[in-house]
């Protein structure tokens, strides 16, 4: 183990090509993820929030290298993922896991609990098939499941339980970090809470990283040590949850807070809602990004893309208003 | 607001069942509630509990194998299931519209915006072809789309998510409903987006003093929207109040269960109390309170006996003998 920060992501790109088959129009470069950096401390909870089609899924898989990034870097425990051999790669994947946001699609329909969770130690030979039963029965204790369900299929549980499956499976060969893309949006909000705080338990348990992935921006402020708020492909702001929470210093996330309803009637703010929609990632607007949809926008917004600067305490925003003091 | 002798809408003992294989579901199983003039009534629960099918009773689409099976529907004082299918069909569209979280559940793909809601227009109101399409992109307008009269010439699917929201609303209130029934309305749209539907919402609302039955999950649009809320579980209404007091004095354990499992900002990070358990099988009629499996104040007659729905302070109705108020 080295110290340092235990994900170190430098300018991470990935660009898509559309299009440009058989009547398909011309190709087209979509860039779903275009140059962010940024790191996550051991043991920390870094939070990625965005809304659809802005990158944040692209960058967890990007993080674990599922997909390939087509420029830029990413540390994990201190090695360069992209300089890692095939089969360095394939020992390192143990210490990083995903968690889907779809437990009825994450899970083989036709494999039993107990092989699902148990496939894991059997791929990477951890135990034979005995030590393998009792480890399975240990991890569904583990995420609160009797130790029964392993002789079920995935199809005979509720959604709550289908993704405590996902989790004891992430958890099975003893990762470090855990990516958790969307871990609670497919279900009631009843289940989300059992499984929100079974998350946060295990984090305390076994020290874990987490990069939370979600849409939902209450859900990441209540996960995550620290923020980062994503729009088409760039991260805007990033900073501790207080901070983003109570001064955002960018545009978006003030329109994501006073845009994200709350369940209490007191809490009714003034709304700032945004202008127009996302603009398409295959027509990124010139200079800032959010510039067409910014309450604030000015002219130097139009034509200069703003980078992230320290505006306080490990808080960083991209935005001209910024500059100003 | 409401006018309890007057009321617009008033459900009585409603009971929608559906015969399966796998045995009798009673999805809807003695629902009584009203929804006043003007007034913006919130049905919440989670899956299955009900609230889409008692909706779909209302205007009379049940899918096969849902019967209705007992209860009074009366619209404006008429009773809806008394009226033969032609009747019922003039009802639909004219006096009662409905709008669903997926836009193309009402719209057609091969028809133009503006055909659609130009062709409710013709068959509600009458007059010319000409004037039919005017009244179309006036709608249009209303709905705040941009540039309407080229949007009323194009496609759903040229639409963005949000645009085809609005068309989906312009061609709902076009007949000039009494009732607008609207179910899970922003749940599929990102938060800025939802942020805009229901602000356009509330305002056309208000300018029509129209009634709206909203169908949601989430109790922060009902906490943005509603001036009413009945709160469902395993096809009951188990709390009724104004939206305030459910907010600020939730009675029912079920209803403070669902309030305290959402993250708040006064308490992020912290562990959120969650009800233990899942949602009850429908298809088993168990007596007593069906929540009282996992209801912490749950005492032994709760298991015996059904609590009946009743008015506990004024406007506040309680399906729970067991609360003190």
């Amino acid at each position: 183990m080295t110290a340092g920060p235990l994900v170190d992501v430098r300018g991470l790109e990935k660009r898509f090509t559309v299009g440009g088959a058989w009547l398909r129009g011309r190709q087209r470069v979509v860039r779903a993820v275009d140059g962010i950096s940024f790191m996550i401390e051991r043991g920390e909870v870094l939070g990625l929030v965005g809304e659809s089609g802005c990158g944040k899924s692209t960058t967890g898989r990007l993080i674990l290298r599922l997909i390939e990034p087509s420029a830029g870097s990413v540390h994990f425990e201190g090695h360069d993922l992209m300089a890692l051999s095939a089969s360095r790669l394939w020992a390192t994947r143990q210490r990083m896991q995903i968690v889907f946001q779809d437990p009825f699609a994450s899970l083989n329909p036709r494999m039993r609990v107990g092989q699902i969770i148990g496939e894991p130690l059997a791929i990477y030979a951890r135990a034979d098939a005995a030590e393998r039963r009792r480890q399975v029965s240990e991890l569904l204790d583990v995420v609160g499941l009797a130790a029964t369900v392993a002789e079920r299929y995935p199809h005979e549980l509720s959604g709550g339980q289908r993704q405590r499956i996902g989790i004891a499976a992430a958890l099975a060969l003893r990762p470090s970090l855990i990516v958790a893309d969307e871990p609670v949006s497919a279900l009631d909000v009843s289940v989300q809470a059992q499984v929100l705080n079974l998350l946060m338990d295990l984090r305390a348990r076994f020290g874990l990283t987490y990069l939370f992935i979600s849409h939902d921006l209450h859900v990441v402020l209540h996960m995550s040590d620290r923020v980062a708020v994503m729009y088409l492909g760039e991260i805007v702001e990033i900073g501790p949850r207080a901070a983003l929470h109570e001064q955002p210093r960018h545009p978006y996330t003030q329109v994501l807070l006073s845009a994200a309803p709350v369940a209490d009637p007191t809490l009714r703010r003034q709304r700032i809602v945004p202008r127009g929609e996302v603009a398409s990632p295959l027509a990124v607007p010139s200079g800032c990004r959010f510039h067409p949809r910014c309450p604030f926008a000015f002219e130097r917004c139009r034509v200069e893309r703003p980078t992230l600067r320290t505006i306080g305490a490990r808080h960083e925003a991209a935005c001209h208003l910024n500059d100003a003091g | 607001m409401t006018k309890p002798h007057n009321p617009l809408l008033s459900v009585e003992d409603l009971r929608t069942h559906f015969v399966t294989r796998a045995g009798l579901v009673r999805a809807v199983d003695g629902v009584t509630f009203t929804v006043g003039r003007g007034e913006v009534l919130g049905l919440v629960g989670e899956s299955g509990c009900g609230k889409s099918v008692t909706s779909l009773s209302i205007i009379r689409l049940v899918p096969a194998p849902g019967v209705i099976v007992g209860g009074r529907i009366r619209l404006d004082g008429e009773d809806l299931l008394a009226k033969d299918a032609e009747a019922m069909r003039e009802v639909r569209g004219a006096r009662i519209a409905m709008i669903f979280q997926e836009p193309m559940t009402s719209l057609n793909p091969v028809f133009t915006i503006g055909d659609q809601i130009a062709a409710a227009v013709l068959a509600h109101a009458g007059g010319t072809r000409r004037e039919a399409w005017t009244r179309a992109v006036e709608m249009l307008e209303r709905v705040q789309m941009p540039s309407p009269r080229e949007r009323a010439r194009e496609y759903p699917h040229q639409l963005s998510g949000g645009l085809r929201q609005r068309a989906m609303i312009a061609l709902a209130l076009a007949p000039g409903p009494q009732l607008l029934i609207a179910d899970e309305p922003t749940t599929a749209l990102d938060v800025t987006i939802q942020a805009q539907i229901l602000e356009l919402l509330r305002r056309l609302q208000a300018e029509r003093g129209m009634a709206v039955l909203l169908i949601t999950h989430d109790l922060g649009v009902v906490a943005e929207l509603c001036h009413r809320v009945a709160i469902i579980y395993a096809g009951r209404i188990v709390e009724m109040a104004p939206v305030d007091t459910i907010f600020r004095e939730p009675l029912h354990p079920y209803t403070l269960g669902l309030l305290r499992c959402l993250p708040h900002p006064s308490r992020f990070g912290q562990p959120l109390s969650s009800i233990e358990g899942a949602p009850p099988d429908l298809r088993v009629t168990g007596r007593g309170c069906s929540f009282a499996p996992r209801c912490p104040s749950a005492i032994a007659s709760c298991r015996v006996d059904e609590p009946a729905l009743v008015e506990r302070k004024p406007g506040h109705l309680v399906a729970c003998p067991v609360v003190p108020v």
